[in-house]
């Protein structure tokens, strides 16, 4: 009798939970010198060790981690896998590219940035918020908050799974994508907003100020992991995994599900516009062709290939596929196709905790056969 | 009057490739729902099919010959995929997405490495140039062959599911896996069958792409996203619903093209089916299963 | 909770407002400020050696590789071309090449990262209008050059920038001018993929044809890389126009000239005037579906100059006979060859020195001479259209004069009045006040 005939919905990663209490959550002392050790490695080495050029890709790889973050709560800890990421990410980097252009143009003394001024159009209506730096932030928070509660509560609430979920997000973002393209004259098509000067006020190409962008960045992964590890630990992160193993039970026991699902979707959707909000004065540029279907994809492969249930495999994931991507794509272009492809699956059909579980794993097949059983009993 | 007709009728040609696309999916995603993201590569690989038997038949029957060669090619593929990777996962339908992205990603590479990057020539048959006057619309000869085909494939399918005993088997399945177990069914067998049949269908429609557009390595990249849509929004599981969903979606499409521009006609189907969707999850028609998932 | 959590947290907000106040303390200049904007980095370009070295950027990997891996090959020839020539001011030029990857956020990380890093005393390459303003502000920041080969929107002279392909009155105009003399249009279609190079070119064709007296008959644009043209091609049929003015790019062609064909089109009837297919794309797209329709470009393969025999036959015996050579990889061609002569001039490979003697400089290109213009840095190109033929090349069929480049269309009185030649007005000034500052 095969496996796939008989094993109930539980994969490997239920098995391993059964091994011990809240799994991928490490201890307060584990976690608080593992989020220091970050810390330090971003906040302090980095900048003192790195050129000015590994620092801003070191920027723009801290923002796929914050990405990961989310990810990693809504998909590792949740069970939801938002394939859409990129709609959150590409909110929060138009509003801050946005108020970026609008301080540019108010720095030349114009009132609109100059594309629009090639096609003749003024000032569109959904410009206008973005002239206040306040207005600018808050909208970054919320717009992706109200838009991941709308789109989450109706479908959990309707008990929407997984795979259907992932297809509607994708779909939301293949959507997304193709209403920037075409707004090429508000929102500069598919060359995207670029050539910024100004940062709130702060010259964009300062040394000084670059280095204040970046550890503004690392500073909010930092806070962003705390936050993490805080959810995971609490009552409601346990109420998610088990709302991740076994949804029914968790309804029957009196809790909704649906709500449990909706605030960490819209955590994990705050997160992923907060880092596209960064990337902005970090890279530069955003454009249509870094939000896409497949840049959406590509944020979660760092989080699956890092271990998606635990508090630090979704950002050293993150930064070591964006590493080795710039690294190998570029002496590479054939072959980091086939190796991030190979690798992708070797991950999840023989790794489903990502490489954080190895240890785990290797300690799980020690414990013999009993847990398997129970798991497939 | 004339224009609602002959955007009608535009809009049944573009449903049709759509539902080629996505009738293969209707089988592995919503008969055994496996989310396969290589299908798009297998619509590939049917494309290139048709490249290659031109290259040996000469354009003309290469046609005739690419359909059922595409089948075969595209099934031995997916049944490859399953066994070596699919059947190991078909309790972690999210993880099968992500690994069967990557194997797209292989394939595209590798289909770069022996035909490269740009796209190649798949030449129109002559015995398929010109088109016809359907109320008041020049329809293309191509274009009624696809929905030619797409008719057939349907009716066969359907067929198959419903009056042979392989068809029995892949509902029992569906319905309840265990029971059909108990039953003496070789769900394994079934599981495969219904995948070479599934990944087969892809690659036929990889064939009919090749007759309306560009022959490239990501060409599948294009389909995937629509070919799932219309299988969600059609209901799992339902041959029936995957119909209609297509047409109507092909239809929406034309309609509001021919209002607008095409970008905004994708813009506001993908939110109408998303919002559609939000409605009633579970699609135009839902499969009653006997089993607690 | 534990009182040990509920420690360690205060400990942690305490520390976040500490690393808070210490990064707000820590901030440079404002922007607007001289020293804070325009402060570009020295240049690090290292002279000391037998070797000089370059950037090449071109996308090897994603969507836009069709196109970009021949504008690497061919910019690779011109390079081992001039260093057996014995390089440039006694230096061998030494390549660093990098992927863009077919993303503007790669384009722009990965021209830092020569600039910066590598130290380059020019970059090229890019294609999309995308990439190129992706790059423009790392190459205005560190004070870099990049020579862009692609015909393109206009609209735009940057002075780290050398184009070398057509801006829109070397290609755009030109192709209008004929089809109104020679194929005497009252009428046009414009069809265009949904992307800023097509939007502009329809933008100018509408200015144009105002004047002109020609009726626009429709304009659609569609989705990159959209393979459904049913609704639109029934439009264009319906709407008998005399010609059609196709801006689509890449694949999306296949699919618009299989719609376009099946639907009894032909270029008798209807022709169609393309202005991003050339030769490298008839191959994908088929020359049968093409035979008999209209291009326009300044250079084809298939030109009689002494030039040009050489350039293709070098190219073909460096990469395969049934290789072809196009406009952009001339124009890419004739980049590099730009920048070594502009170098020779100045006797140096300071930017600052090139720019000065950028003007007038020439070179005997297989398309004919070319020549920079100083002003725009662009070049004087010759207009031509041609006609694709039955093997895949083109045929050039009418050839306009030596025209210079006018990015912002300031010498057309029809685009005059217009919103957008105030923004070009604006756009130069600024442009001027850049150059004055230095």
């Amino acid at each position: 009798m095969t496996i796939a005939a008989t094993a109930p919905k539980r994969g490997k990663l239920a098995a391993i939970s059964a091994a011990g209490s809240s799994p991928g959550v490490p201890r307060p002392r584990t976690a608080y010198i593992g989020i220091g050790l970050i810390a330090l490695g971003l906040m302090v080495l980095a900048p003192a060790l790195l050129t000015p050029f590994e620092l801003r890709q070191m920027g723009r790889f801290i923002c796929y981690a914050m990405v990961a973050v989310g990810i990693g709560l809504a998909w590792g800890r949740g069970g939801m896998l938002t394939l859409g990421q990129g709609v959150f990410f590409g909110i929060g980097a138009y509003c801050m590219a946005m108020h970026m252009a609008l301080e540019d143009a108010a720095l030349r003394g114009e009132e609109a940035p100059q594309f629009m001024g090639t096609f003749g159009v003024d000032l569109p209506w959904f410009w206008e918020p973005f002239h206040s730096p306040l207005m600018t932030i808050l909208l970054i928070l919320l717009l992706p908050a109200l838009l991941a509660f709308a789109l989450g509560f109706s479908v959990f609430k309707r008990r929407v799974k997984g795979a259907y979920f992932a297809i509607l997000n994708q779909a939301m973002v293949f959507a997304f994508v193709t209403l920037l393209v075409g707004q090429q004259a508000t929102l500069n098509g598919s060359n995207g907003l670029s050539g910024f000067q100004s940062f709130f006020g702060f010259a964009i190409n300062d040394p000084a100020n670059r280095q204040m962008i970046y550890m503004i960045a690392a500073g909010l992964l930092i806070v962003m992991m705390l936050v993490a590890y805080w959810l995971m630990r609490s009552r409601f992160g346990e109420l998610l995994v088990a709302t991740r193993d076994a949804e029914e039970r968790v309804r029957f026991l009196g809790y909704d599900p649906a709500i449990i699902k909706t605030i960490t979707f819209v955590v994990a959707a705050v997160m992923a516009s907060v880092a596209g909000a960064m990337f902005v004065p970090l890279v530069g540029i955003i454009s249509p062709a870094e939000l896409g279907v497949v840049p959406s994809i590509a944020f979660v492969i760092g989080v699956a290939i890092g271990g998606r249930a635990t508090l630090f495999g979704p950002v050293l994931g993150a930064i070591a596929v964006a590493w080795a991507e710039s690294t190998l794509a570029e002496n590479f272009p054939s072959g980091w196709s086939y190796f991030q492809g190979l690798l992708l699956i070797l991950v999840i059909a023989l790794l489903p905790g990502g490489i954080a579980s190895v240890g785990r794993y290797f300690r799980w097949k020690r414990a013999g056969s009993r847990f398997r059983k129970e798991a497939e009993a | 009057m004339d224009v609602v007709l002959s955007q009608l009728v535009a809009g049944i040609s573009v449903g049709s490739i759509l539902l080629l696309a996505a009738i293969g999916l209707a089988l592995t995603f919503g008969q055994m729902g496996v989310i396969n993201m290589a299908h798009g590569e297998f619509i590939m690989i049917g494309a290139y099919v048709a490249f290659v038997m031109q290259g040996l038949f000469g354009s003309g029957i290469s046609l005739i010959v690419a359909i059922p060669a595409a089948f075969l090619i595209g099934g031995i593929f997916g049944v490859l995929l399953e066994q070596i990777l699919i059947r190991h996962m078909y309790h972690r339908p999210l993880d099968t997405l992500l690994a069967t992205f990557g194997v797209g990603l292989i394939l595209q590479q590798v289909a770069r490495d022996i035909f490269g990057a740009p796209a190649v020539e798949v030449a129109n048959p002559a015995w398929l140039s010109g088109s016809v006057q359907i109320l008041g619309t020049n329809v293309p000869w191509t274009r009624i062959f696809i929905l030619a085909l797409v008719i057939l494939v349907v009716a066969g399918l359907s067929a198959l599911m419903a009056y042979t005993s392989l068809g029995r088997r892949i509902r029992a399945t569906v319905l309840n896996r265990k029971l059909a177990e108990t039953s003496g069914i070789s769900t394994r067998w079934t599981d495969r069958t219904t995948f070479f049949i599934g990944s087969g269908l892809a690659g036929v429609a990889g064939v009919t792409v090749t007759l309306i557009g560009a022959t490239s390595p990501t060409i599948g990249t294009s389909y995937i996203v629509d070919a799932f849509l219309v299988v969600v929004a059609g209901g799992i599981g339902k041959i029936k619903g995957a119909v209609i969903a297509a047409f109507s979606l092909g239809i929406l499409q034309a309609f509001i093209e021919y209002s607008t521009t095409a970008s905004i006609a994708k813009f506001i189907v993908l939110i109408v089916v998303v919002a559609f969707l939000q409605i009633r999850p579970q699609g135009l028609f839902s499969v009653r299963t006997r089993s607690l998932a | 909770m534990s009182e040990k959590t509920r420690h360690s947290r205060l400990k942690a907000y305490a520390a976040l407002g500490a690393a808070g106040t210490l990064l707000l303390s820590a901030c440079g200049a404002r922007a607007g400020d001289d020293d804070g904007n325009g402060a570009a980095a020295e240049s690090c370009v290292d002279t000391d050696g037998d070797t000089i070295k370059i950037g090449f950027i071109n996308s090897l990997s994603g969507t836009m590789a069709i196109s970009e891996t021949t504008v690497n090959d061919v910019l690779h020839m011109a390079a081992d071309q001039i260093n057996e020539d014995g390089g440039v001011l006694g230096y061998e030029l030494e390549i660093v090449e990098e992927d863009g990857q077919s993303e503007p956020a790669t384009f722009s990380e990965r021209s830092d990262y020569l600039l910066t890093q590598e130290c380059v005393a020019a970059v090229f390459g890019g294609w999309t209008s995308a990439s190129r303003q992706a790059m423009l502000p790392v190459f205005e920041g560190n004070n870099g050059l990049l020579f862009y080969p692609t015909q393109y929107e206009g609209l735009e002279a940057s002075d780290n920038v050398f184009y070398s392909g057509a801006t829109t009155n070397q290609q755009i105009i030109p192709a209008l001018d004929y089809l109104l003399e020679e194929e005497e249009i009252e009428s046009l279609y414009l069809v265009g993929s949904d992307y800023v190079f097509p939007r502009t070119a329809n933008m100018i064709i509408r200015q144009w044809s105002e004047e002109h007296g020609v009726e626009i008959l429709g304009e659609d644009y569609t989705p990159l890389g959209s393979t459904d043209f049913t609704t639109i091609a029934n439009q264009v049929a319906s709407s008998e126009a005399d010609a059609v003015f196709n801006t689509l790019n890449g694949d999306s062609n296949v699919a618009f000239f299989n719609q376009y064909n099946s639907l009894g089109l032909d270029a008798d009837e209807m022709p169609v005037m393309s202005v991003s297919i050339a030769e490298e794309e008839v191959d994908g797209i088929g020359a049968s579906n093409l035979e008999g329709q209209l291009t326009s470009w300044n250079y084809y393969q298939t030109l009689d100059t002494p030039e040009n025999e050489e350039f293709v036959e070098a190219f073909q015996e460096a990469y395969g006979e049934d290789r072809v050579t196009s406009d952009v990889m001339q124009s890419s061609y004739n980049s590099l060859f730009l920048w070594a002569a502009m170098a020779e001039e100045a006797g140096s490979f300071d930017v600052d020195e090139i720019r000065d003697v950028a003007d007038g400089t020439s070179f005997d290109a297989p398309e004919g001479t070319v020549t920079v213009d100083g002003e725009t840095q662009h070049v004087t190109k010759t207009p031509r259209i041609g006609v694709i033929n039955s093997e895949g090349l083109i045929d050039a069929v009418w050839e306009g004069e030596l025209t210079e480049p006018d990015p912002f269309l300031d010498t057309y009185e029809w685009a005059d009045d217009d919103e957008a030649a105030e923004f070009a007005e604006e756009a130069e000034e600024d442009a001027d006040d850049d150059a004055e500052d230095e």
